[in-house]
């Protein structure tokens, strides 16, 4: 099978998250300049969310679940959360095998469904933060209360 | 492909796989996946032997510089694979240290090793600073 050498991976902005599709097998400058890039690309867009699509991997050792992992953490300092997607049962089967595992991202299925849990998290979280309003703005009924008796 | 070798031995067939740079490991595990087919492996089988192969590569490339991947079919009452990953490099110090998950290098060497021992049925590794690697596993069929 012939393969051109990859030296960059497209992050794809899709409404207010980012999609990136791994095709191949990620060497060590492409996962540099890919942490790069979707760092900036956060920074730019201000998107919440990460999906790594990784269904067109055939094969995963520690070197690129490191790799993926890292870019999951660095993304959740910046306050991203990151789904890996589509992983496949004999990947799965071997990295729990390993005793591989991907820190600071979750996982999902489909591309699809790593969607949905984003939009799912955002809107709690947004349910949780009015949540936090009304208890500030409950505060300060009561206190207001007690100035007035 | 031309690069690889390919020979027989008392054992059946045999083949050696350069390996030296990044591309190297992917055909080499794509090699050892092949030959896992052909023996009668299921695919999930397929996957940890090329797993296990692109871990023994990737430490090639990224520690030694330069090796080989050998494949070997296995016959008789213990029908499977041997893979014999061969290098000149610096060697590992402290091996027992790697295994014991206490030493790890920056890019992981450790988890990568512990993970092929725990893929493989068998698990050989022989080590001196300044005289190479050597790393012999194997999978049964079952």
């Amino acid at each position: 099978m012939p393969m051109a050498e990859v030296t960059k991976i497209p992050i794809i902005k899709l409404h207010d998250n980012l999609i990136v599709s791994i095709q191949v097998d990620l060497s060590d400058r492409v996962v540099l300049q890919l942490k790069d890039d979707i760092t900036n690309t956060i920074l730019h867009t201000g998107a919440g969310g990460l999906v790594i699509d990784v269904s067109g991997i055939d094969l995963m050792d520690s070197f690129i679940t490191r790799a993926i992992s890292d870019i999951g953490k660095v993304a959740r300092l910046m306050g991203v959360e990151t789904v890996v997607a589509g992983l496949n049962p004999m990947i799965s089967m071997t990295l729990v095998e390993m005793g591989m595992e991907f820190e600071g991202v979750q996982a999902a299925l489909s591309l699809e469904s790593a969607l949905e849990l984003l939009a799912s998290s955002r809107s709690r979280r947004g349910l949780l933060s009015s949540l936090d309003e009304e208890q500030e703005q409950g505060t300060d009924r009561i206190r207001t209360g007690r100035l007035e008796d | 492909m031309a690069s690889i070798q390919v020979g027989s031995t008392d054992h059946g067939t045999c083949q050696v796989v350069p390996v030296a740079k990044e591309q190297d490991i992917i055909i080499a595990r794509n090699a050892g996946r092949e030959l896992c087919r052909r023996i009668g492996f299921g695919p999930t089988e397929q996957v940890k032997v090329a797993t296990a192969i692109s871990e023994l590569a990737r430490n090639i490339v990224l520690y030694a510089g330069r090796g080989t991947i050998e494949l070997r079919v296995l016959d008789g009452p213990d029908k499977g694979i041997e893979i014999i990953a061969r290098d000149d490099g610096p060697g590992i110090e402290d091996l027992e240290r790697v295994f014991a998950g206490v030493r790890r290098s920056r890019r992981g060497m450790g988890l990568g090793l512990i993970g092929t021992k725990r893929l493989m049925d068998r698990f050989n590794i022989v080590s001196k600073p300044g005289s190479g690697t050597t790393v012999t596993i194997a999978k049964r069929l079952r």
